[in-house]
């Protein structure tokens, strides 16, 4: 395997592995249009970065991270309101974004990259970001997976039960800022949801519980990077658009798989 | 009363929406006592709940909580998004270690054994009701706040709830805060009635309640002519389950005795 796809699937199997588990708490959160939101953001990040000569995903972790902090009450709200205002405000960042990457002097940043992945690029610092800040959620996800389980099923009887319902809050949405960072050179932020949403979705149909939904959107989602880089490979298809029609072919099987013992028990 | 201080507020006053919702309230809830919260739709008495919780700040006045009182809180109602799969089982066990041994013991206290290993969103509306208590008391309260614990029941399942919770709070001595439109067990449960709107137009023990006007005013038809908890004798009754229990020679119900 020639080392360019060997370390593109290193970085999708990270991102997809710790997609799973915080994709479920998106799912069951509602907050994939949030995700959605703070993707769009994203690409003020990359502008950032490229002005002030720093690292991509650093500038983007941090832009992402401050995106979130502001964005936050919005995703408390449950007003109709709330997908109105994040809708705005992920088009007017994207717009921003793509305004200030075209001020740009000298070398712009990839836009193409950028809005769609560019994982048959990643390098070895890409990697390091990727197993390093996925590491880090997942090892967060699974120290607070219980409490952050009470809020998501309910917010005040985890606050009379004494569960830090705001701080848990506020880290998971910072998690996802950071899954979102080192994500983005696998899919692109326009496709980054998807990652999220598309294998935690696929998985619920076969899961009695919030664990096994989890374990199994990220054996989905790795499976989901496997199928698009190799179809990338093989028939020269770009390879994060890949990976997510890979995604959703599988969350269509699973939904098909569930129709048919249906039918042959109604025969 | 002389009994341990559990939860007050003090002349406290909310705000929801720039629009008052309480006025000058002050409340308290003492070690092994029932209070019952009444009041017309739109009173108040989901937020004054509330705000005893710490789920909601006061605008004014103080609400004060025992140092270390564990709370059971049972809200009116709970949907689960289809998404999340989870069990009546899990969801007790939500309640955090100190729930961990419990489970089944609480499951039995509330019938709800048979229901462990469903779906929690496959639950009926009465189900719901009894997870949710069994929820509240998970974590062994000495304080229970609880919101229409009777809704979605008919007239038995409450009466049979009701008996279930008096035989709890004696049983555990817990004091106990709830919400409820139903004045049989206001008379017969009670130790102390609050009856709000936006304020606290009067309050007392139940019996002393019958010839207060704004009491009274809460029940339009008019008070029945004797309120008094009464039991009668079903020929069956019912396991949890829902199948027919020979053995039970009765059970209790609050109700009205017909003159």
């Amino acid at each position: 395997m020639p080392e360019f796809l060997l370390n593109a699937l290193l970085a999708g199997m990270g991102v997809a592995l710790v997609a799973g588990p915080l994709g479920a708490f998106v799912v069951w959160r509602r907050m994939a249009f949030f995700g959605d939101t703070l993707a769009h953001g994203a690409l003020l990040g990359v502008a950032l970065g490229a002005l002030l000569h720093v690292d991509a995903t650093l500038a983007v972790a941090v832009v992402s991270l401050i995106l979130a902090l502001l964005f936050l009450p919005l995703e408390r709200q449950r007003a109709l309101a709330a997908d109105s205002a994040l809708g705005v405000l992920a088009q007017a960042s994207l717009s921003l974004g793509l305004i200030a990457i075209s001020l740009i002097e000298g070398a712009r940043p990839d836009l193409l990259a950028a809005l769609f992945g560019d994982v048959l690029a990643v390098t070895h610092a890409d990697l390091a970001w990727i197993w390093g800040g996925g590491a880090l959620v997942f090892w967060l996800l699974l120290a607070w997976w219980r409490p952050l389980l009470a809020l998501t099923v309910s917010e005040d009887i985890a606050r009379v039960e004494g569960v830090p319902v705001v701080r848990l809050r506020l880290a998971l949405t910072l998690m996802i800022a950071l899954v979102l960072a080192v994500a983005l050179k696998v899919v692109g932020l326009l496709l980054f949801s998807a990652l999220l949403v598309i294998p935690a979705a696929a998985a619920r149909r076969l899961s009695a519980t919030p664990e096994q939904m989890a374990l199994l959107a990220s054996a989905l989602g790795a499976l989901a990077v496997i199928g698009g880089l190799g179809a990338s490979a093989v028939i020269d298809i770009p390879a994060g658009p890949g990976i997510v029609a890979a995604a959703a072919t599988l969350f269509a099987l699973v939904q098909l798989a569930r129709l048919v013992p249906r039918s042959v028990k109604q025969a | 009363m002389s009994a341990e201080l559990l939860l007050s507020a003090d002349r406290i006053s909310v705000a929801l929406g720039g629009r008052s919702v309480l006025s000058d309230v002050s409340v308290a809830l003492h070690a092994g006592e029932v209070v019952t919260l009444i009041g017309p739709n739109g009173a108040g008495k989901t937020t004054l709940l509330r705000a005893l919780l710490g789920l909601i700040a006061p605008n004014a006045g103080r609400v004060a909580m025992r140092p270390g009182l564990v709370l059971g809180y049972m809200p009116q109602r709970l949907t689960l998004d289809e998404a999340l799969p989870l069990t009546v089982g899990r969801f007790l066990a939500l309640a955090g270690p100190l729930a961990a041994a419990g489970t089944s013991a609480v499951a039995a206290e509330t019938g709800i054994t048979h229901l462990l290993d469903r779906p929690v969103q496959s639950t009926s509306g009465g189900e719901m009701q009894r997870v949710l208590l069994a929820r509240a008391l998970m974590r062994a309260p000495q304080a229970l706040v609880l919101d229409e614990p009777g809704q979605n029941l008919d007239a038995a399942g409450q009466a049979e709830l009701f008996v279930q919770l008096d035989a709890i709070r004696k049983r555990r001595g817990c004091g106990v805060l709830m919400v409820t439109h139903d004045l049989h067990v206001v008379m017969a449960a009670a130790d102390r009635v609050i009856c709000l709107n936006h304020h606290v137009c009067c309050t007392g023990r139940p019996e002393a309640m019958r010839d207060h006007p704004e009491f009274l005013a809460l029940f339009p038809q008019g008070l029945p002519d004797a309120i008094a908890p009464y039991l009668h004798h079903h020929d069956h009754g019912h396991l949890p389950s829902g199948e027919v229990d020979s053995h039970e020679a009765g059970h209790a119900h609050a109700g009205p005795t017909h003159a």
